[in-house]
This record gives structure tokens, sequence and C-alpha cells, in this order.
């Protein structure tokens, strides 16, 4: 069951204009698999599922298929098969010949013997009547037996997603490729028709490689799931895996709902969150900055006095078999569902057992870039220039008239173009709602609730620096924003090389 | 406000008033005159703009029993189903490259290809007939029907061009990766998908194309040295030269006919290969 069918090896694909789609892609997928490729929008999964296809060639990396390398083969010579986003249906012929189309192109070995007992060997066209039956073998698979002689435009939806289906499993790929292929049903049907594609891949025994950006489909399907951000894996794992011991707090905050706060280690393995200290079972140093992560439906509903933590019930919205409600702890809210409802306004306590307390090194302490100053003394760095203190990079120096530092020792130095690291705690940067104002510019990528406050990534418009700040106000992903940074928290260290 | 508000039955009329007067009367007015014949005026059975005119089917039979007349017809559209085909053979290669962005960043290579069409029509024949003369194909007479061929092909590869552009740059792409990726190779691809979805670009092009060749005679007449004669310049012959507006209507009513019955027959053939797509639809 082990054995591995394809494998993919540090495929990266750069698309022209230096988009970087996909970097240092790895996996393996083992032969009858169901393995979901997880991501937003943009993160590369479609492009990784093209190139396995054969429609996009990887900048660099292989891709391996038993054993085989197939990086540069194309299409038309892979035994793989592909269920279109829209499916990609031929719109000139029928649901026949659509179904029949990969049919009537292969062509299979067969052995003969001439008059004088040689083995001949012929690669010959399949025979009508054997066309004739695979295709209503696979029309009957997908449960559309009558529609052969039906023009494909006059299907539904779901009709023209399960013909896609039948046509591409018809030549029993090895692998078959599916790119978000339920994206256009409505959610009954695409709830009926997860569980069906689920249930083929077992009959039929194929490999599949479907990818998605709903959450719940890839954890309903899938053996395994790699998810995606970025062009980079973030996890893979098995659904379990991915839910429980998510490795960061994207693939949390991506896979289902979540609590992520800021926490700091205080002790042997205990946690600091929300202000109060919590016990958990990851082993981290003391002191060390980390993202914790509870499920809302961990988080356990006691009277205020037994509770770790109490606060009052802001929301609660039925959401059919559970409540979903908001408890605020400080400046904090902590989203709880549980089968009890609580009212609004009542005061509750939590506990959270420590094996629900996921704990995962956090992303970002503080930006640090690589940056220069200018002639004015100001500093540049994410396609910016600031206002900064430079004495700070000699202890005790002060600055003359003219603008040059003066170090205790009595030295002049001239620090125009000096290479500095530069510092900028998350917290100190302050986000204008205009692009003229701040000292740099950008959209906002990405935002992460985290307890009390949003994590929000700028990323400048030129070099893709990316500004990480914590503010309490709410953004939102693709706002033109600036942002200014008070010059007494710009923290200034000299580059190795300071000497020019 | 309220007085600006148009039923969509109002706002047809002008419409309906231009085809009345620009399509309707002059087709019937020429169906008139095909059917009718100048007599004496006792014999008149009335009278169009001062001529005494009596129905009759003879202008028919008199162009029909004209061996010339028959084989000005065969010339006709033997040079305008050449025409056409040649220039699809030529334009459909470029409209396939075209409709590849890679190669046509911003249009301005298919801006280059229909350009041609905003020069004077009879500049661009007159500077073909110095060209062919330059090459030394004009000097020769075994060479009229091949000059007056080049010339109809040059003239009108425009109209080919953009129809099957604008087909070829609609069909998405996903269509050619399903045929790759079900085993085709690129030459299957191209026949048993690109090709049929591009149909009605094909069909369109035709109609652009085969109706205006047999008429255009100011191309035959300057690159054919006078040995290529066509319909459309016995029609003009008849009207100008002989002023015999019976003969010329008749002709031209029978171009109409042999027009009308192929585009019909063609219209037919795609629809039967697909009903959704056939749609001979003019860009």
């Amino acid at each position: 069951m082990s054995d591995k069918i394809i494998e993919l090896v540090g495929i990266s694909k750069e698309f022209d204009g230096g988009t970087l789609a996909v970097s240092d892609f790895n996996l393996h997928v083992n032969r009858g698999e169901f393995v979901t490729f997880l991501g937003p929008s943009g993160c590369g999964k479609t492009t990784t599922l093209r190139m396995i296809a054969g429609f996009e060639i990887p900048t660099s990396g292989k891709i391996l298929l038993n054993g085989k390398d197939i990086t540069n083969l194309p299409p038309y010579l892979r035994p793989v098969n592909t269920v279109f986003q829209r499916y990609a249906l031929f719109p000139h012929l029928n649901v026949y010949d659509n179904i029949a189309f990969g049919l009537k192109l292969k062509k299979i070995k067969t052995t003969s013997k001439d008059k004088n007992g040689n083995v001949i060997e012929k690669f010959e066209h399949l025979k009508k009547s054997e066309i004739d039956e695979k295709v209503s073998r696979a029309l009957k698979m997908v449960d559309l037996e009558e529609f052969e002689k039906r023009k494909v435009t006059t299907l539904s939806g779901g009709q023209q997603q399960r013909i896609a289906i039948a046509r591409a499993i018809v030549n029993e790929p090895e692998i078959l490729l599916l790119d978000e292929p339920l994206g256009a049903l409505d959610l009954k049907m695409r709830k009926d028709m997860q569980l069906e594609l689920k249930d083929m891949q077992r009959k039929l025994g194929i490999t599949f490689i479907y990818v998605t950006h709903d959450q719940e489909e890839a954890l309903t399907m899938s053996d395994r799931i790699v998810v995606m951000k970025d062009g980079e894996v973030q996890q893979i794992g098995t659904p379990q895996d991915i839910y429980n011991e998510p490795t960061n707090a994207f693939v949390a905050d991506f896979i289902g709902e979540s609590n992520i706060y800021n926490g700091t280690i205080v002790g042997d393995r205990k946690v600091r969150f929300i202000n109060k200290v919590f016990d958990c079972v990851d082993d981290f140093e003391i002191n060390a900055k980390v993202d914790v992560v509870v499920r809302p439906e961990d988080v356990e509903i006691v009277k205020p006095e037994e509770g770790i933590v109490s606060g009052q019930i802001v929301s609660s919205i039925f959401k059919g078999v559970h409540y979903e409600m908001i408890m605020m702890v400080g400046k904090s809210e902590v989203m709880i569902q549980s089968t009890k409802e609580v009212k609004v306004g009542d005061t509750i306590g939590i506990r959270v057992s420590p094996d629900n307390i996921h704990i995962m090194k956090r992303d970002f302490v503080s930006n640090v870039y690589d940056g220069y100053i200018d002639k004015i003394n100001k500093v540049h760095f994410a396609e910016g220039a600031f206002e900064c203190d430079v004495t700070q990079l000699y202890p005790g120096s002060h600055l003359d008239s003219e603008g040059y530092v003066i170090t205790t020792a009595g030295e002049k130095i001239d620090l125009t173009n000096v290479p500095v690291r530069v510092e900028v705690g998350l917290k100190d940067i302050e986000i204008i709602d205009n692009d003229e104002d701040g000292d740099a510019r950008g959209s906002i990528i990405s935002i992460v609730y985290k307890g009390d406050h949003y994590q929000i990534i700028i990323c400048t418009d030129e070099e893709e620096e990316e500004i990480v700040c914590d503010t309490e106000y709410l953004w939102n992903e693709n706002d033109r924003v600036s942002v200014k940074i008070p010059k007494d928290k710009i923290k200034l260290t000299l580059k190795a090389v300071e000497k020019k | 406000m309220n007085g600006l508000k148009f039923s969509r039955k109002q706002l047809g009329i002008p419409y309906a008033v231009f085809l009345i007067a620009f399509v309707v009367v002059p087709l019937l007015l020429i169906t008139l005159y095909a059917f009718t014949k100048k007599v004496p005026a006792d014999k008149a059975t009335f009278t169009i703009a001062g001529e005494s005119v009596s129905f009759a089917v003879s202008n028919f039979s008199d162009f029909f029993s004209k061996s010339a007349n028959i084989r000005v017809l065969f010339v006709s559209f033997g040079l305008a189903i050449i025409t056409t085909i040649v220039s699809l053979f030529i334009a459909y290669p470029v409209a396939y490259i075209l409709s590849k962005t890679k190669f046509n960043k911003g249009g301005v290579l298919l801006v280059l290809f229909i350009l041609p069409l905003w020069i004077n029509f009879v500049l661009r024949t007159a500077a073909m007939k110095e060209l062919l003369y330059f090459v030394g194909m004009y000097k020769s007479n075994s060479f009229s029907f091949i000059n007056t061929l080049i010339g109809m092909v040059y003239d009108y590869l425009p109209f080919v061009i953009m129809p099957l552009y604008s087909v070829l740059v609609k069909i998405d792409k996903s269509y050619a990766e399903a045929s790759a990726d079900l085993g085709a190779k690129p030459v299957t691809t191209f026949l048993s998908v690109t090709l049929p979805l591009s149909m009605p670009g094909i069909v369109s092009a035709i109609s652009m194309v085969l109706l205006p060749t047999t008429t255009s005679y100011v191309i035959s007449d300057t690159l054919g040295n006078g040995n290529v004669t066509i319909v459309g310049k016995i029609i003009e012959t008849q009207f100008l030269t002989m002023d015999n507006w019976h003969a010329g209507s008749t002709i031209a009513l029978v171009l109409l006919v042999i027009i009308f019955l192929s585009m019909f027959l063609s219209g037919k053939f795609t629809e039967e290969e697909d009903e959704s797509a056939g749609r001979a639809n003019l860009w």
C-alpha cells in the first residue's frame, strides 16, 4: 500500500515576470492515496497540480512517476488525467464523444502470431464495442446512464461535473488530478459529491490529488492534506494531525475556527496568555514568545470561581449543532463552542485542558530589515525613509551642527550610505489610512486576529518587504496604507562591514 | 424625465425606417426591374421613371442563353471560392498565432494586420499592380487570373483574419489542455478541438469574403489586364454603359439567389455539426 506512485522533489515554479508561485515543494504520494492541496487562492496549489499534469514545467526540481523522471514529459504522454475547475467539456461534442475522446486516441499493445509463428506486436486502437462498453460503465459510475446522446451544453452544473469525472476515469489513469472540481456546485450537492468522490476513489483504487480552498472539504475527503501558503508548504499530515497539531498560526487559523493569542512561556510547561497562566504539554524555553491556539470547542465552560479565567459573554449565536459564544477576558475575546447555551451578559469561568492548548513558536517577534543611512541621517528600509536616532550606533556620541556623529573619542563620522540592521517592534508601528502621510507604504496582505489585537502584514510595492504590526484596529485586506514609526522605536545596529 | 422614456418598440422605429428605405425597397426595385422589359409605349402595361415597360421573364433567358455570361459566372465563383480558400489558409495560422497573447502584446500585431483596411482600396490595388509589374508578373497575359487572385486575397485578408481571431481568442485554453490531458498530440488537439470550435469564425469569414469577391471588379479590372471579367463587371456595364437597368438587375438578382443558397447550405452544414457554436456570428 505504501509504495510511492509520484514524488515531487524540490519543485519550484517562477512565472515570467518573477512571481514565485511555488517554492521548494517536496512531497511523495502513495499508490491509492487521497491527497489534498489546501490553501487560500494564489497559494500555488493549482500551479503544483498543473505541473503534475504537465501543463507547466517546473523552473527547478524533479517530478518522478513510479521512479521515472517525467518533469519535462508533455501532458499527452502522462498516465494522469485531470478534472478541470470549470470542467472543460468539449462543447462541440456530445456526452458520449466527450467521454470516448481519450479512449479513441488510446493505442494498446496486442500480440499475435503470423503464419511462421513469429510473435508480432502491434499497437491498435480500441474496438468500437470496447469503447462503447467502457463509456457506458463510466456513465453508470456517475449515475448518468441515459445521457450518451445529450449535448454537454444542455446539462446542469452537477451533471457536467459528473461527465468531467467520467471522462477522466474512463482512461483508467494512474493518478486523477482534481482542480477544485466542486467549486461551482451548491452546498448540498457539494456535500453529496464529496462522499461520492471518496467512495469512487476507494472503489477504483486510483490515486487522487485534489485541490481545494475549502478546509472542510479537505478534512472530509483526504488521507493526507498539504497546507500551502504563498507557494510554500506549511504542513503535511493527516486531517487529524493538521487539525489537532497545526504547526503554525496560519494553519491553525486556516483549518477551522480558532482562538489565537500571543503568549509567553513562564515556566516548565506553563504558558501565559490573556493574562493568565495555563498548563500546557509543550516544552519551550522560558520567556519564549509563542503563538497559542485554542480550538473553540476545547474551551470548557465552568462556574466562574472554578475556571482558570472568568469573563462575560458578549455574544451568542446558534449554529445548528452548537452555540458559538464570545467571552471577553480583559481586552481579549475567547470564542467558545458549546451545546449548552450561555446567555449574553452572564459571567462564566473557562478551563482548557493542557493537551488542548497548542503552542507554536512565534512567527515574528520584531521586524528586521537591512537598511542604510542617508545624508540627512534618515534610515532607509522597506522602501521608506524614516527619522531615526543615529547616535545609538555609537554609545555616548552626539550630533554636531552639520549632522555628523561625534563619538565619545571625539571622532567625526560620516554615516552617509552606511548599511545598518534595523529592528522595529510589532507594536511600535503606526498604520495610517493614507498613502501620503506615512514614511513607507504598501498594501495589507494578511490579517490574523490574536484575541485582543490584529496582526497585520503590510507588503511594500516594489521590493515586497513585509512590515508586520500589531494593532487594535481592524483593517481590510488589500487596503492601501502607510506607516509611521516613532524616532526612538527604531533600533539600529551597524552591519559587520562598516567600513567602506 | 418621463418624456425621455421610450419603449423598445419606439426606439426601433428609426432602424425600421432605415431598413425599409435602404434594404427592402431597393430589393423590391431590383426584383421589379429584373422581371420587366422596356417595350414600345402602345404595348406597355405600366411605366417606371418615364419608361414604358411590361412584365417579362425574357431577361433571365437572355442572360442564361449567352455562353459568355455563364463563363463569367463560373470565373466569378471560381475566383471567389479560390480566394476564400487561399485567404483562409493564410489567415488561419495568422489568427491562431495572434490569439496567443504571448505574440500579440496589446494587440499591436493584430492592428498591423488590419491597418491596410484604413488605406484606400483603389490605391492599395494600384500599388499591388505596380508591385506585380515590378516582379514581372503583370507583363504576361498568362498571369492575369493569378494576379487578380493575389489582389483579391491581399484586399480581403483582414476580413478573414478578424472573425477568425475574435473566435480563436475566445476559446478557453482549458479545452486544448483537456485534450492534451486525455492523450491527444498537439496536431490531434488542433484538428479535433480547436478547429471545430473555431467553425463559427470560419463560416463568418467565408460570408465576409465570398460575395464581395464576385463583384469587386475594380481588382479584376486593375490587375486582370482585361482578361478577367467577373459578374460585378457585367452588372456595371449593363447599368452604366448599356443603360439597361433591366438586364443589370437580373444579373444582380441571380447573384443574390446563388449567394443566398450557398450561405443557406453552409449554415445548414455547420448547424448539423454543432447547434450551439455553429451560429455564423458576424463580428
